[in-house]
């Protein structure tokens, strides 16, 4: 008990004061709860975001993979719209899959859209679940923040494509076939495959490097 | 950088993406496109619902292809289709007109009465219906890369839901505080593989995502199955055999978020028109009852 106290005081501090940021992962549908055993094991305390009230006091935002339209009409629903858009104004905000198309400023679709990001989407731009897949990626910015060099096995589950970055977003990911896969813009980030149904946490270690600037 | 599909991950990540949310079971293109309105993370093909199917009896079989087509050209949600238990060949079309999932189900007339389809020869993932721990894991086993509980389809009685869920997650919350050497004559009693049956105890939970089903009207219906632990509902015959199927449809998904807070799930459900009738299953007759089948 005493050891456990201590460490909980000492650490903070040896940490780089990660354990006093709180990560919200938006949990109004999804695999929000992947994305939270991801970052509990990192350390970092976690807070399921449903309505606008729960963003308070946090560092950094997940929007997990799930069904865009479906993430899209409940934040319709519960007001959470313009509130997402305030905090992606000032803090780190990170979509998967469905997250990312529903930062995106174009899905080509009606749905509701936050429009924070300078890219447009292709939903299920690969066919149908049939053709979801698993594949290599090397990443070079994910590679340099976390001193590693193994290549990263990304989960494609019905993915989208990023079509185009422009302004300020760039490219962080490409397939083999050249189609751009993850983007960041600022403190803004989109992947359209999914780090946490996988054990490699080196994209929630870059994220909450994002975070901690 | 060579890309793999059909992976177990990959056909159990769909399902995990789908947590949290709501299929709904649709027979047409329209009612599909309410159900994607109203905010379904994805909806299941079907000639007819299962009170329909109860009510003119007969044997139900797979959906006609073209219709199945066409519900998946009017949304862009994940479609599911039905096949019955055995009936491989059933899944093989359905797998050929690109389904995303095909739930292997005891709605239908069962095609075989002693084996299911060995799904992991299949790049497409199964759904498939359980009552309890060893069933659940026996279809795991055969490559189930998602689960829901049976309940009793078609009759708007959420009480078998909530036995098969209690008795699915009160058999994982046992094995978990079993020792080691217990747990192979536990998984003989259930007929689950043993492998399973530790990997269930050590995780703490079903290796694969687990919906509840058959037997949901009512938003109160759904959270309910949530807070008893499920990861989201199936709703059959519950919405588009109610009054105001897309009120009704968009209200249990909201209910299925917010399932923890009462006020939100008061404000839901006021106004929502007229629920399916329903059939109360403690006065059915066991030759009615259809989530006996499955081995």
């Amino acid at each position: 008990m005493f050891r456990k106290c201590l460490r909980a005081s000492v650490s903070p501090a040896a940490d780089g004061n990660k354990e006093f940021m709180k990560i919200g992962v938006l949990a109004l549908q999804g695999d929000f709860l992947e994305h939270k055993v991801i970052l509990q094991k990192l350390g970092v305390e976690t807070i399921e975001v449903r309505l606008p009230k729960d963003l308070a006091g946090l560092s950094g935002l997940i929007i997990p993979g799930g069904e865009s339209t479906t993430i899209g009409k409940l934040a319709v629903a519960f007001g959470l719209m313009e509130p997402l858009r305030h905090f992606a104004r000032e803090f780190p905000v990170w979509g998967t899959c469905a997250g990312a198309i529903f930062l995106s400023q174009n899905a080509k679709k009606e749905q509701p859209l936050l429009k924070m990001m300078d890219i447009t989407v292709e939903r299920n731009a690969f066919g149908a679940q049939v053709d979801s897949f698993e594949a290599d990626l090397d990443i070079d910015e994910l590679k340099k923040a976390t001193g590693t060099d193994d290549p990263f096995r990304a989960v494609f589950i019905r993915a989208p494509i990023i079509e185009s970055v422009r302004g300020n977003a760039r490219v962080l990911s490409r397939l083999a076939d050249g189609r751009i896969v993850a983007a960041i813009e600022g403190h803004l980030l989109a992947t359209s495959f999914h780090p946490e149904l996988t054990k490699d946490t080196r994209f929630h270690q870059y994220f909450l490097s994002l975070c901690k600037k | 950088m060579e890309a793999t599909t059909g992976t177990f991950a990959v056909k159990k990540g769909l399902a995990q993406m789908l947590k949290g949310g709501v299929i709904m079971d649709v027979v047409t293109p329209e009612q599909a496109k309410i159900a994607e309105e109203a905010g379904a993370c994805a909806v299941m093909a079907l000639e007819r619902v299962p009170a329909d199917i109860r009510a003119q009896g007969g044997v139900a079989r797979m959906s006609d292809p073209e219709l199945i087509i066409a519900i998946k050209e009017a949304v862009s949600i994940p479609v599911m289709a039905k096949c019955r238990i055995g009936h491989f060949v059933e899944a093989q079309i359905l797998e050929s007109l690109m389904i995303d999932y095909i739930d292997e189900s005891e709605v239908l007339t069962p095609a075989d009465e002693e084996h299911h389809i060995l799904k992991h020869n299949f790049t497409v993932p199964f759904v498939c219906g359980c009552r309890n721990l060893g069933e659940a894991l026996r279809r795991v086993g055969e490559g189930a890369a998602m689960m829901r509980t049976k309940g009793e389809a078609g009759t708007g009685d959420v009480v078998e839901a909530v036995r098969h869920a209690r008795t699915v997650l009160g058999e994982i919350r046992r094995i978990q505080n079993m020792p080691e050497e217990e747990l192979m004559a536990y998984a003989k009693n259930i007929g689950a593989p043993y492998e399973l049956v530790k990997e269930t105890a050590s995780l703490g939970r079903l290796p694969v995502v687990n919906f509840a089903a058959g037997g949901i009207a009512t938003p109160a219906d759904a959270a309910l199955m949530m807070q008893l632990g499920v990861d989201g509902v199936f709703v059959g015959s519950g919405i588009f055999k109610s009054g105001n199927p897309g009120k009704r449809a968009a209200a249990i998904v909201k209910a299925t978020t917010h399932f923890r807070d009462a006020s939100i799930l008061a404000e839901v459900s006021k106004n929502l028109g007229e629920p399916m009738v329903g059939r109360n299953v403690s006065q059915m007759p066991e030759s009615e009852r259809i989530a006996g089948r499955g081995w």
